[in-house]
């Protein structure tokens, strides 16, 4: 590899999302020999026959363990790789390790050429976390509304209320009772199940 | 007013001591409090005990010295005052590469030297007719798992590095590719053994107590710089760890311990495969065949839990003999530092006890000697030691 010439990245990842946000991010930054590998079988062969100058993999990944045979000097490793930690450093592995990313290098890339890329790793990696939040509450908020919708459709049903009214029936019973509005409606639901 | 402790551990049934110390209230009892991180790689615990995310680790004792040397990665000075397990592995191999060695086998079925030499022949074979080398998987590079593996091939004069391919697989793999003909056999520990047995794909050729009788397999780890600065911290997390220790090994707690080991966020396997490993009877063949081995796992009887310094050096000395370090006395000194059993003796307030006889007590070559260990080496045919 040449010195102005980009780097070929390895990104071990199950999940495909993840992979593909991290792929973008690295295009973007100019980063063109991106490969992704999902399928943890043979995962060893498969790094060799791409011989990548950088592997990056997430913390998750049981096959983590597998990477750490590049360490040792046998017939089965062409070239010997290292696990970009520096020393000097902690803080790096330390986000790196948070962010739930780790990168292996093979010998005689620079430390300057690897620190942007797990830089931007990090970042991408959070990023991902933090719209896994976001998808995970959308989804809870979603449910939530379907709940209230059940109980007022009891409520309706049961007290001969309007859709409206029902709504206001659950929204003072909560802040009567310091809950959430979603918690009534499912105690309502549960007791109308109880009393069918 | 209780410490919190964060401690990582993999899934298997060697992390007993810990898992039990938590979750029977023997570390709450010390005043810790203690949240254990199921983890799904060596590497992961490894990296986190090194920066600090957490203050102890159910640790491959080989890993606890790699850190300690700086070999291959970060150095990071880590302790081990607490032997969580001896042995408790085994070596499995597929039904085709079982009735291969059976074939070739001349001596008794259970003897390591019969089948290793049963093993040559089949490599021997195989390569004559132009068939690809055999696999085989274990855990991490840093493992006793590995070196048991290499130890027994060796003897029997096939060399690991080049009549054989060695992997590493994380386990839970194991069996799936034990099934599917990507590996012919692996040493791991409990239950994936039992689990490939269960599913009638593969055979326990030995326990790895046929290897070597006393082999010190998972250490509790701490960094060093951690343990001086909490000493009684430390102190009561080993006699915690202890109480556990002796909890599981009195049969009357049996259905207890395999209940708390088998929750699915612990060991999370079937309660039968643990407590068949706990009473160190296996099924070794999928027609039923059980075997049953005093030595198969040792939790806390016969001073298991007291670290030994010379298995330290034996560990050491596997490195220097698969090229993974170089020799020097120094180093050896550093690896045999890494085993306290003075912080075992005062967190416990007993006396020295003597080393069991025959620390390592292995099926060939001359007795372990930590003191010549360049003497102990030169006796083994097969070896990759920079010399």
């Amino acid at each position: 590899m040449s010195a102005d010439q980009s780097p070929k990245i390895v990104i071990v990842d199950e999940s495909p999302i993840r992979a593909a946000i991290l792929q973008e991010g690295l295009r973007e930054a100019g980063y063109t020999g991106v490969v992704h590998i999902s399928e943890m079988q043979s995962l060893l062969s498969r790094i060799y026959a791409l011989d990548p100058d950088i592997i990056l993999i997430d913390l998750e990944n049981p096959s983590r363990d597998v990477l750490e045979q590049m360490f040792q000097v046998s017939r089965a490793v062409r070239r010997p790789v290292a696990m970009f930690v520096d020393q000097s450093d902690a803080a790096s592995i330390q986000a790196s390790v948070d962010a739930g990313v780790s990168a292996y290098i093979v010998d005689g890339l620079k430390k300057e050429r690897i620190k942007p890329i797990l830089d931007l790793c990090v970042s991408r990696f959070n990023a991902f976390s933090k719209l896994q939040d976001e998808l995970a509450r959308t989804k809870s908020a979603l449910e939530e509304r379907k709940v209230i919708d059940r109980a007022k459709g009891i409520l309706m049903k049961m007290k001969g209320l309007t859709e409206d009214e029902a709504y206001v029936l659950l929204r003072s019973t909560a802040m009567r009772e310091k809950k959430r509005i979603g918690e009534i409606a499912q105690s309502i639901i549960t007791a109308s199940e109880m009393l069918k | 007013m209780s410490t919190a402790l964060h401690i990582g551990f993999i899934p298997l049934v060697d992390a007993a001591a810990l898992i039990v110390a938590v979750d029977k209230g023997f570390a709450a009892a010390e005043g810790l409090d203690v949240t254990l991180a199921r983890e799904v790689s060596w590497s992961n615990v490894r990296d986190k005990l090194n920066i600090g995310l957490f203050d102890a680790a159910h640790l491959l004792a080989p890993v606890a010295i790699a850190s300690s040397l700086g070999v291959a990665h970060v150095k990071v000075p880590i302790l081990a005052p607490f032997n969580l397990a001896l042995n408790g592995n085994a070596i499995t191999v597929s039904l085709a590469l079982h009735a291969a060695i059976l074939d070739e086998l001349d001596g008794d079925r259970f003897d390591p030297m019969a089948t290793a030499r049963a093993l040559a022949r089949v490599v021997a074979l195989r390569r004559k007719n132009g068939q690809e080398p055999l696999t085989f998987a274990m855990t991490f590079p840093f493992s006793t798992h590995n070196y048991q593996l290499r130890f027994w091939m060796a003897a029997g004069g096939v060399d690991p590095d080049e009549d054989v391919r060695l992997v590493v697989l994380p386990p839970p793999f194991m069996v799936d590719s034990l099934a599917s003909g990507q590996v012919d056999g692996f040493c791991v520990g409990a239950p994936w053994n039992s689990v490939a047995v269960d599913r009638g794909v593969g055979h326990i050729v030995h326990f790895v107590s046929d290897i070597l009788i006393r082999a010190a397999e998972k250490v509790l780890a701490v960094r060093q710089n951690w343990a001086e600065r909490h000493p009684d911290t430390l102190a009561g997390l080993i006699r915690a760890t202890q109480r556990a220790a002796d909890f599981i090994e009195q049969a009357d707690n049996r259905d207890e311990v395999v209940a708390l080991l088998a929750q699915p966020e612990r060991v999370g396997v079937d309660s039968d495969l643990i407590r068949r490993t706990l009473e160190g009877r296996l099924k070794v063949s999928p027609d039923g065949t059980m075997r049953e081995s005093g030595n198969y796992l040792l939790v806390g009887r016969e001073h298991a839990s007291r670290p030994d310094p010379a298995q330290a050096a034996w560990l050491y000395a596997q490195m220097v003999r698969w090229g993974q370090a170089p020799f020097s006395g120094e180093a050896l000194k550093m690896a045999m530092s890494v085993f306290r059993p003075d912080l075992y003796e005062s967190a416990l307030k007993t006396s020295a006890q003597p080393a069991a006889a025959g620390a390592i007590g292995a099926f060939t070559g001359p007795a372990f000697d930590p003191d010549d260990i360049a003497g102990y080496l030169q006796s083994f045919k097969v070896s990759r030691q920079a010399r």
